[in-house]
């Protein structure tokens, strides 16, 4: 990843520097296709805001190599406060973004807070632990999270664009406007991974102790790409709230912790493409192959298995770590 | 005499009812060479491990250039011109041998600036690149950490901790696991850092200790047993006791 090193050496640069070099543009290239060869526009943004979701996700685990197990809580935070403040406050619409995002950051660094001193399998289930806790508030606290019946009663019909006006309940604008703030994050994400920062979190991945040894602040540069991940995962909240129109309060459940941890490992964890492309197959599957069994999780399991046990690059990552073999 | 650069008064460490280190009193003047030696138990990784911060000493106190070390966690260690090797080799070994030492370097800029392109701090890649070529490496900067070979990964993490320029740079066991003639290489590279640097080493191989230190410091059972020149540590009556007479050369 590092281009530095490789500017130094005299060989042509292989196909994932060159990749990695525009790949902002690339996945915002790639993204804008997506209604057009997906079977609906609701698929779509889906895999927008799942794969958004994942790539907040990948900065923790695929580039800090913190496995959380919680990650639902921002992502359902981000909804659920966005959810609130228009239904309930009458919001304006970027005005209740801002609260989303914010609150799911906030809670991010209080979760990271308690939870970054443990590590390996302590630190997921803190994590998951947490979470959970957020989700049995969300579930008592029904007078303004509707409960189990999720929150509704917040729906979007208009957004005014600096004087321009879409319709939000035509579902190709609405794609392309909820693929602006997704193209906005991955530009975020690149600007970070891109930065010395971006060095620092993928030393701690590779060797905490050393990266301590070397001067840096190890708890703190994992809070802070705790509390971005957490930010990043707050926004895909917000925007699926404004996508579905309710929240349901499974988004909170760690099935949703669950699903996003899959969808990064089967796209490729530590590669900016990845989770992209892992939300895309794993929703993909879901959509086709639920056509033919009620029973599709048997199917994406078992494909999940297959790749943790034979690929565990993922889809993104084999094929670029087979493109550099060849 | 002038202030040493490292003084540690009275140092003690325990592990619940386990003294791993007790009253440990040494202070190490600039641009020497001292090796710390004893038998396996005797302290010695314990000992690093407090004057490189991994480890908060149970008691006494350390002074770094007349500064108290209380309560100082350990990447400030660093930053104050501390900076270590591990016995087992500690590198980051799937980055790049260059990115390994250029990371080391980054540590001393005092911001992460999200809003600046890491490709662009060009000073790192000179600084990572001379502390290469000092260790003998600037060769392998583009090969994978991972991928070198034993010896090569030794003087890499030698090259990590050099970067930053440090005072005092101790190395545990810098030869462990080489052989002869990566061992000469390394002797030939600590030697050449001695001439600027303060230096802290723990080793096992007696001939290279004593051809290269100017003065040895014998642990046994967490107690300093003997201080002294490498002539006087050969003929004191104790040390050949406890650890030379026992095996000759190598322990």
């Amino acid at each position: 990843m590092t281009l530095s090193a490789q500017s130094l050496d005299a060989a042509p640069r292989p196909l994932r520097a060159r990749l990695a070099a525009r790949r902002v543009p690339l996945s915002i290239l790639a993204l804008s296709l997506l209604p057009w060869i997906l079977p609906s526009e609701a698929l779509a943004v889906n895999v927008l805001v799942y794969g958004l979701v994942a790539v907040g996700y990948n900065l923790l685990f695929g580039y800090t190599g913190l496995l959380s197990f919680g990650h639902a809580a921002f992502f359902g935070t981000g909804a659920y406060v966005t959810g609130i403040a228009i239904g309930r406050f009458d919001a304006p619409l970027f005005a209740a973004l801002a609260f989303g995002v914010a609150a799911g950051g906030a809670l991010a660094f209080v979760i990271g807070l308690l939870s970054i001193r443990t590590r390996g399998i302590y630190f997921s289930m803190v994590t998951l632990a947490l979470s959970q806790l957020v989700y049995y508030i969300a579930l008592q606290a029904s007078s303004w999270t509707g409960g189990e019946n999720g929150l509704r009663g917040f729906t979007v019909s208009e957004l005014n664009l600096f004087g321009w006006t879409v319709d939000f309940l035509d579902p190709v604008e609405k794609y392309y406007v909820i693929m602006a703030f997704t193209a906005a994050a991955l530009w975020f994400v690149s600007r970070i991974l891109n930065s010395p920062f971006g060095s620092v979190i993928e030393a701690i991945r590779e060797n905490e102790t050393r990266a301590r040894a070397c001067g840096y602040d190890v708890e703190r540069t994992k809070l802070i790409s705790f509390t971005l991940s957490g930010l990043i995962c707050a926004l895909a909240g917000t925007l699926f709230a404004l996508h579905l129109a309710i929240v349901p309060l499974d988004i909170l459940h760690y099935h949703t912790s669950g699903m996003i941890v899959m969808m990064t490992l089967l796209g490729g964890a530590g590669s900016f493409f990845g989770p992209f492309v892992g939300a895309f197959a794993f929703l993909l599957m879901e959509d086709v192959v639920s056509l033919w069994t009620p029973h599709w999780q048997i199917v994406v399991g078992s494909v999940f298995i297959l790749f943790v046990l034979f690929l565990p690059k993922g889809i993104w990552g084999t094929l670029m770590a087979w493109r550099a073999g060849r | 005499m002038s202030t040493p650069l490292l003084a540690v008064e009275n140092i003690g460490r325990r592990f619940g009812g386990f003294v791993a280190l007790e009253g440990v009193s040494a202070s190490f003047e600039p641009n020497r060479v001292t090796a710390v030696i004893g038998p396996n138990g005797a302290g010695k990784s314990t000992f690093f491990n407090v004057l490189s911060g991994v480890l908060p000493p149970s008691t006494g106190t350390m002074r770094f250039k007349g500064r108290d070390l209380a309560g100082t966690p350990q990447h400030r260690f660093a930053h104050l011109g501390i900076a270590r090797s591990y016995q087992i080799t500690n590198i980051f070994p799937e980055l790049s041998v260059h990115e390994n030492v250029r990371i080391a370097a980054q540590a001393f800029r005092s911001r992460y600036e999200i809003w600046r392109d890491r490709a662009t701090l060009t000073e790192l890649d000179d600084k990572a690149a001379a502390a290469l070529a000092a260790v003998g490496l600037a060769h392998r900067g583009s090969a994978t950490a991972k991928f070198l070979a034993h010896g090569q990964q030794r003087a890499l993490e030698i090259a990590i901790a050099l970067v930053t320029d440090p005072e005092l740079l101790l190395l545990d066991e810098p030869t462990a696991g080489m052989g002869p003639e990566e061992t000469k290489e390394m002797v030939a590279l600590i030697e050449k850092l001695a001439a600027e640097r303060t230096i802290l080493l723990v080793e096992h191989k007696m001939k290279m200790i004593l051809g290269l230190s100017d003065r040895i410091l014998v642990l046994h059972h967490g107690r300093l047993i003997a201080d002294g020149s490498p002539q006087q540590i050969q003929s004191d009556p104790e040390v050949r006791r406890v650890y030379l007479g026992q095996n000759d050369g190598y322990a």
